[in-house]
C-alpha cells in the first residue's frame, strides 16, 4: 500500500519537473522544482503528516519533483563550459534557497498546526 | 512531447520506488539518501556521456534518476540536524553529499567518454 502511494506521488512529481524544465531550461528549472519541493516537504514533516500522506506526497511527490542528479549534472555542465562562477552560484543558491524553503515549510506547519 | 512525458512519468515511478525500496532494505534515513544521491549522480553522468537520444534520456535520466535522487529530503534532513543542535553533523552531511555527488557525476561522464572513445 505504501509503495503504491509512493508510485502515485512520483507519477505526478516527475512529469511536473519535466514540464518545469521545459518552461525554464537549464539550472533555473531545476532550482525551481528543488525549492518548491523542499518547501512542501518541510511543511509535511512539520505538521507532522501521517504515514500515508508522507509516503504519497513526501517520498513520492516531493522526492520525484526534486532531484539531486540533475542539480549535479547542471553544475558539472557549467564547469565544463568554463562558467565556474555560475557553477558555484548554482550550488550556493540551490542550498541557501532549499534550506530556507524547508525552514519556511516547517514554520508554516507550526502556524497551521 | 506526450511520449516523453509518459517516459518521464514511468521512469520517475520506478526511480522513486527504488529509493523507497532501498530505505526499506537499508536503514531508513539520511545516510541511505546519501548513497541514493551519490549513486544517482554517477549514473546520470554515465547517461549524459552515453547518449543524446531523447527517449532514453527522458526515461532513464529525467525519469528514473530524477525520481531516484532527491533534493527535498536532503535539505529537510539537513534542517533536522541543525534543529537537533548537531551543526557538525549537518556540515558533514552537507559536504559529505555535495562533494561526492559532484565527483560522481564527473567520474561517470569521464569514464563513459573514455570507454566510448
Amino acid at each position: 500500500m505504501t509503495a503504491l502511494l509512493v508510485a502515485l506521488g512520483a507519477a505526478v512529481g516527475a512529469p511536473l519537473r519535466y514540464l518545469a524544465g521545459r518552461a525554464f531550461p537549464g539550472p533555473r528549472g531545476t532550482l525551481l522544482v528543488n525549492v518548491v519541493g523542499s518547501l512542501l516537504l518541510g511543511f509535511l514533516v512539520g505538521l507532522p503528516a501521517d504515514g500515508a500522506v508522507l509516503a504519497g506526497l513526501g517520498t513520492g511527490f516531493c522526492g520525484a519533483l526534486t532531484t539531486y542528479s540533475t542539480f549535479s549534472l547542471d553544475t558539472l555542465e557549467l564547469v565544463e563550459k568554463g562558467a565556474r562562477g555560475k557553477a558555484l552560484l548554482n550550488v550556493g543558491v540551490s542550498l541557501a534557497l532549499g534550506l530556507t524553503a524547508a525552514q519556511a515549510g516547517l514554520l508554516l506547519a507550526a502556524l497551521a498546526g | 512531447m506526450p511520449r516523453l512525458l509518459g517516459a518521464v512519468a514511468c521512469g520517475g515511478v520506478l526511480g522513486a520506488l527504488a529509493r523507497y525500496g532501498l530505505g526499506v532494505v537499508l536503514p531508513h534515513g539520511p545516510w541511505t539518501i546519501l548513497v541514493v544521491n551519490v549513486s544517482g549522480c554517477f549514473l546520470i553522468g554515465v547517461l549524459a556521456a552515453a547518449t543524446e537520444a531523447p527517449v532514453p534520456r527522458a526515461f532513464l535520466g529525467t525519469g528514473f534518476l530524477g525520481g531516484y535522487t532527491t533534493f527535498s529530503t536532503y535539505v529537510v534532513d539537513l534542517q533536522r540536524f541543525l534543529a537537533d543542535g548537531r551543526p557538525a553533523v549537518a556540515l558533514l552531511y552537507l559536504f559529505g553529499t555535495l562533494l561526492p555527488a559532484l565527483a560522481a557525476v564527473f567520474a561517470g561522464t569521464a569514464l563513459t567518454r573514455r570507454v566510448r572513445r
